[in-house]
């Protein structure tokens, strides 16, 4: 029951949601990693390293620059031919493609999967979270998207082999013209131990400035609500909720959040939730593991200072 | 142009669900429903084309049971020109929808079919890229702009690492993310004049599709409960329990 995995990665990195997605496939039988770009010599040499991996396959060409949709799931369907699973992580990317890969081998795909119950039984939330669907598939493949934050990594140390396979002859109708990217050296939200939010209390992209020096004293990635978002105070990519992000931190710090049910549905895997909001009464303070009442400008400057004193380091 | 938009009746947005204790789903009955909030942004672009003199002819389609007939108003309310049921009882998954609507794409050859990127309901996220795929059509998903550039498309979208502006020829299949517009709520005359615009009813079984589910559905159940915590009175007292947490962390 072979596997393959497509893995993201960016700016010549593997995601650090690659080790995760092995890990939580490792039992369903040897697994294949792919990865698709160019000059991405060195994220197959890192997919190589992660444990429980059989095989590297590299697919390097101008078609896959930045890959298309289309061009990646035509790709996929002559590949999956020789897979009984076919899985990505449910990233922008994961969720693009594999809907559109299982239509063209007619397949039902399972997205955004949080628990592997057996080779066809699986687990994924539906209603932003507020509800848990356990389903059966018996097609004779499996196409899914997993949820990197509900699972483990797996260990490094391995060295699988690296083969390159032929894209040539591959094309795309769309071509991708321009990219903006957030400018960030905080760690990948998706998968960061510590995430550090803020809502629209924040008030203006300057106070979000505040949010990311105390991201930063805790080597935290950073996330926000959609209202700030929408108000321009942080970037989209930091979008946490039914709509962004999913996160899984240890430690999720909300500052100026209500806690909307669309919120909720992105951090209901966090270890332990602590709320910083001046209602009492709001939701998130209600389901917090420690909630401290109080103005956000106040108390964010104090807390920072009160952190130094306590000479944390990360 | 021709626009063909997507749209589906799910349980209101706003409404916190309740699962049935018998693990055979969420609690539908007397539960308030209205238009899948994506859906909305997807009509409200396909107006503004419209508007725009970039588009002629708005369609949407919805495939429900009979209720579902409201959506398919709302949309018609906002500025589409003609609606259309596909009428079925069962609840389809989303490879029997994205069939169907590629039957409809087969008859009405539209240029441009929008849909929403995912339906709060089942939170799939799958219907665009398989309509797109079935009907051999680019994609461009999560759209947060949309521009008509003569014989193609520029669509940014919304990915992991930022924004990503894509450029694909027509037809083409878009989903709506919620940063693309702002939908209309549609006035009291449009509300009215919505009543009098075709709308045809046509059942789901006559399209020649095999509707039958691929997965099963053993249970539904409700997520963990978190359990409420404590409040700490002090700065101190809350960096004092951070930083434990944080030296804990690092300990594993
Ligand atoms: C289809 C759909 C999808 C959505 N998807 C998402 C999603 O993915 N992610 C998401 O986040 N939202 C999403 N939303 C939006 C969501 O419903 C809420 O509107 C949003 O999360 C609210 O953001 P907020 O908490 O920043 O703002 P608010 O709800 O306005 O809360 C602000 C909070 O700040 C507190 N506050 C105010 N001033 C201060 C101060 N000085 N100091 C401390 N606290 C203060 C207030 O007490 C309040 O609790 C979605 C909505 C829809 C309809
Ligand atoms: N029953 C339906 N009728 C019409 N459109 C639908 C239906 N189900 C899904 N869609 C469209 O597909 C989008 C994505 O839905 P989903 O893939 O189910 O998350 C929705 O926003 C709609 O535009």
């Amino acid at each position: 029951m072979a596997v393959l995995i497509l893995a993201d990665h960016d700016l010549g990195t593997l995601s650090p949601s690659a080790p995760r997605i092995v890990h939580a496939v490792a039992e369903l039988g040897p697994v294949d990693v792919l990865v698709l770009g160019e000059g991405i010599g060195q994220v197959a040499e890192a997919a190589a390293t992660i444990a429980g991996v059989a095989k590297v396959l590299v697919g390097q060409g101008a078609g896959f620059a930045a890959p298309v949709a289309d061009a990646s799931a035509a790709l996929l369907e002559t590949l999956a031919e020789r897979y009984h699973y076919v899985v990505m992580s449910a990233g922008a990317s994961g969720r693009e493609l594999m809907p559109r890969l299982a239509a063209r081998l007619d397949l039902m795909p399972v997205t955004d999967v949080v628990a592997i119950l057996g080779p066809n039984r699986f687990e994924r939330p539906i209603y932003a979270g507020n509800a848990l669907q356990t389903v059966t598939s018996n097609q004779p493949k499996h196409i899914l998207t997993l949820r990197a934050s509900a699972f483990r990594a797996a260990a490094s140390g391995n060295a699988a082999p690296i083969e390159p396979i032929d894209v040539s002859g591959i094309s795309s109708a769309a071509k991708v013209i321009a990219s903006h990217r957030t400018q960030s050296d905080t760690p990948d939200l998706a998968t960061a131990q510590i995430v550090v939010g803020g809502g629209i209390a924040v008030g203006s992209a300057e106070g979000f400035q505040l949010i990311e020096s105390l991201a930063k004293k805790l080597g935290a990635a950073i996330g926000a609500t959609r209202a700030a978002v929408d108000a321009g105070y942080a970037p989209n990519d930091w979008q946490v909720g039914q709509t962004g992000k999913i996160i899984a931190p240890d430690l999720y710090i909300a500052i100026g959040i209500s806690g909307a049910l669309q919120h909720l549905a992105g951090i209901q895997g966090a270890k332990k939730i602590i709320a910083i909001n001046s209602d009492a009464e709001a939701p998130l303070v209600k389901l917090a593991d420690i909630a401290l009442i109080g103005d956000l400008f106040e108390i964010i400057p104090q807390l920072i200072s009160e952190l130094d004193k306590t000479g944390l380091k990360r | 142009m021709k626009i063909l938009v997507a749209v589906k009746r799910v349980v209101d947005h706003n409404v916190r669900i309740r699962v049935r204790p018998d693990g055979s789903g969420v609690e539908t009955n007397g539960v308030r429903m209205s238009m899948n909030p994506f859906c909305k942004h997807a009509v409200e672009a396909a107006v503004q084309l419209a508007e725009a003199g970039q588009a002629e002819e708005i369609v949407v389609v919805s495939i429900g049971p009979k209720p579902a007939t409201d959506v398919i108003l709302t949309a018609l309310a906002m500025g589409a020109h003609r609606g259309i049921l596909v009428e079925t009882d069962a609840e389809l998954e989303t490879l029997a929808i994205a069939k169907l609507l590629a039957k409809i794409v087969a008859e009405e050859n539209p240029g441009l079919v929008l849909l929403g990127k995912q339906a709060v309901d089942d939170d799939s996220n799958h219907v665009g890229q398989m309509l797109a795929a079935l009907t051999g059509r680019p994609q461009a998903t999560f759209a947060s702009e949309i521009k008509v550039t003569g014989t193609g498309l520029e669509v940014t979208r919304e990915v992991d690492s930022g924004r990503q502006t894509l450029s694909l020829p027509l037809p083409a299949v878009v989903t709506a993310d919620l940063r693309l517009n702002t939908p209309r709520n549609a006035a009291l005359p449009q509300v009215m004049k919505a009543r009098s615009k075709p709308l045809v009813t046509r059942s789901a079984a006559d399209f020649g599709v095999d509707l039958a589910p691929r997965l099963t559905v053993e249970k539904i159940s409700p997520p963990l409960e978190r359990m409420a915590g404590k409040t700490v009175g002090s700065v101190a007292e809350l960096a004092a329990f951070i930083a434990g947490d944080v030296s804990q962390m690092e300990a594993l």
